[in-house]
């Protein structure tokens, strides 16, 4: 409990919030860090997910990069990217991107899949194109998957940004690795619980935001 | 190796060291096999090697071991065991009787408030630092410590030869090393005191490994914190600052030694010492890390080439 009582400790004082290296800059760019992740995996996976969903073609080869994709160590690609483009941010980014991809595009072809076939069906007869019909049927009905599977993928990111101070960036994981290397287990306990309450905030956003995109019958 | 092998092989030694001829006859230690060989096949005592969890450290354990074997003596290696925490307790209890240690961080594991600098007032300072039964022998000239490393492209621009010349190179000074480095004695507040250089961490958390090396030859910063024995050094034509205020604490390979260690097996260990030259344990790193050398290999082709076996 010692620990855990240092931790609360380090966070009360106040000396550790500001600056350039204090918490709140480190917790926006954890944010920051976290958001630009899964907005680029967003902006490649939700329009693949949605043409498979729809289409039913590459159906396998989504499920296996959804699937394959996340057992990928993302300590070592991080690693790998570092070497390959230098310290800095595009290294950690590009992981957390390959990270977020996985619950993303599961989350939009899952979600096209799962809207009835009556309905799409209806769309179809009724004269739509097959634009319309994934656009104003299909999408609108897969949307609260869609928005679990960008949940998931937000609350990975979160818990894995910290992995951007290994290479020289910021985010929490500064007070991370500061704390493992000095043996000072309070700083690193209260960087992790900042981390913790970071994915609580995010995840209970995100559930509020499924409720409201859920069509009326299911919520 | 599991607590229970290690500690048979302990019970072995010791009863080798007794001059004991049959093994378990005249202890009622039941995990003493009957039939391993009380004394080794070499006309000398049994001298039991350890190193620690890191493959440079394994190969000089191997070059001592080597240079036992051929003085005569039987060699029990026990390598890769881990940290200071785990292996100096296991030499004071006379488990191991020999290890390679680093002159500057095993003076400060002993004696946190030590206060020698240098080289030689570190092994002074280690002798009587150590727990009784444990001495060091003559360090090597070879020390495996944090340096301050630049390009040679850069030294050659700005005239850097010593850390203090960092004033000269276009401002700021950014280096790369662990996030601990803010926190150490050589560190940017050491380095503002001692040489006036004001320089900026960029923390890059593999402790001097390829992401350090390539943010200092891509040029995203102006300075590493590279181990000296680091191949790399050299492969990638380095050039280390000077520290003539001894900033960074010397880290010279010192054999660490149990009582059992005769003047006969000194003496092997020390001849080994006496050749090993950073610019050696470099070239020895170096086979580790490019071919995958054995660190067996590795050591007796080096103790051949320098006529010691």
């Amino acid at each position: 409990m010692n620990f855990l009582i240092e931790a609360f400790a380090w966070l009360a004082d106040p000396t550790h919030w500001g600056g350039p290296n204090g918490i709140g800059v480190r917790l926006g760019e954890h944010l920051a860090y976290s958001v630009a992740g899964v907005a680029l995996a967003c902006v490649i996976a939700i329009p693949a997910g949605w043409w498979v969903g729809h289409s039913g073609r590459l159906r396998g080869l989504a499920v296996g990069i959804s699937g394959g994709a996340r057992a990928l160590p993302t300590l070592g690609l991080v690693t790998l990217l570092g070497i390959l483009f230098g310290i800095g941010l595009i290294g950690p980014m590009v992981a957390f991107v390959i990270l977020a991809l996985p619950s993303v595009l599961a989350g939009a072809y899952s979600g096209v899949e799962a809207a009835d076939r009556q309905a799409v069906d209806g769309a179809r007869a009724s004269g739509m194109t097959e634009f319309q019909v994934l656009t104003k049927v299909e999408v609108p009905l897969g949307f609260p998957l869609l928005v679990g599977g960008i949940r998931s993928a937000f609350l990975q990111v979160i818990a894995t940004a910290t992995l951007a101070a290994y290479v020289g960036s910021g985010g929490l994981g500064r007070f991370l690795f500061l704390g493992l290397k000095t043996q000072d287990y309070a700083q690193m306990l209260a960087a992790s619980l900042l981390v913790v309450a970071l994915a609580l905030v995010i995840d209970v956003t995100f559930a509020a935001i499924q409720r409201l995109t859920s069509p009326a019958r299911f919520r | 190796m599991s607590p229970i092998s290690r500690r048979r092989l302990g019970a072995l030694t010791a009863l080798a060291g007794l001059g004991v001829v049959a093994a378990g006859c005249s202890t009622g230690n039941p995990l003493a096999p009957s039939s391993a060989p009380a004394t080794g096949k070499g006309s000398g005592a049994t001298v039991v090697i350890g190193s620690q969890q890191y493959y440079s450290n394994e190969i000089i354990a191997e070059l001592y071991a080597q240079a036992l074997e051929a003085s005569g003596f039987t060699v029990t290696r026990q390598y890769q065991i881990g940290q200071r925490e785990i292996y100096l307790p296991e030499l004071e209890a006379g488990k191991i009787d020999v290890i390679p240690e680093y002159s500057g961080n095993l003076l400060q594991y002993y004696d946190k408030k030590a206060t020698a600098t240098d080289a030689a007032q570190i092994a002074t300072a280690l002798g009587q630092a150590l727990p009784k039964g444990l001495r060091a022998l003559t360090a090597a000239a070879a020390s495996d410590q944090d340096s301050y490393t630049v390009t040679k492209a850069l030294a050659d621009q700005y005239g850097l030869a010593a850390i203090a010349d960092l004033t000269k190179a276009p401002q700021p000074v950014k280096i790369a090393a662990n996030s601990e480095f803010a926190t150490r004695p050589y560190g940017p507040a050491g380095v503002k005191t001692a040489y006036g250089v004001d320089l900026q961490l960029v923390p890059v958390e593999d402790s001097g490994g390829p992401l350090t090396l390539r943010a200092l030859t891509d040029g995203t910063v102006q300075v590493a914190d590279l181990y000296t024995a680091d191949p790399s050094i050299a492969k990638n034509n380095l050039v280390i600052l000077s520290d003539p205020k001894n900033l960074i604490l010397p880290q010279n390979v010192t054999p660490i030694v149990s009582a059992k260690v005769d003047a006969k097996a000194a003496a092997a260990i020390e001849a080994v010492n006496s050749q090993l030259s950073v610019a050696d344990l470099q070239q020895l790193n170096a086979r580790s890390v490019d071919e995958q050398a054995k660190s067996a290999d590795i050591a007796s082709a080096w103790l051949k080439s320098k006529g010691l076996v």
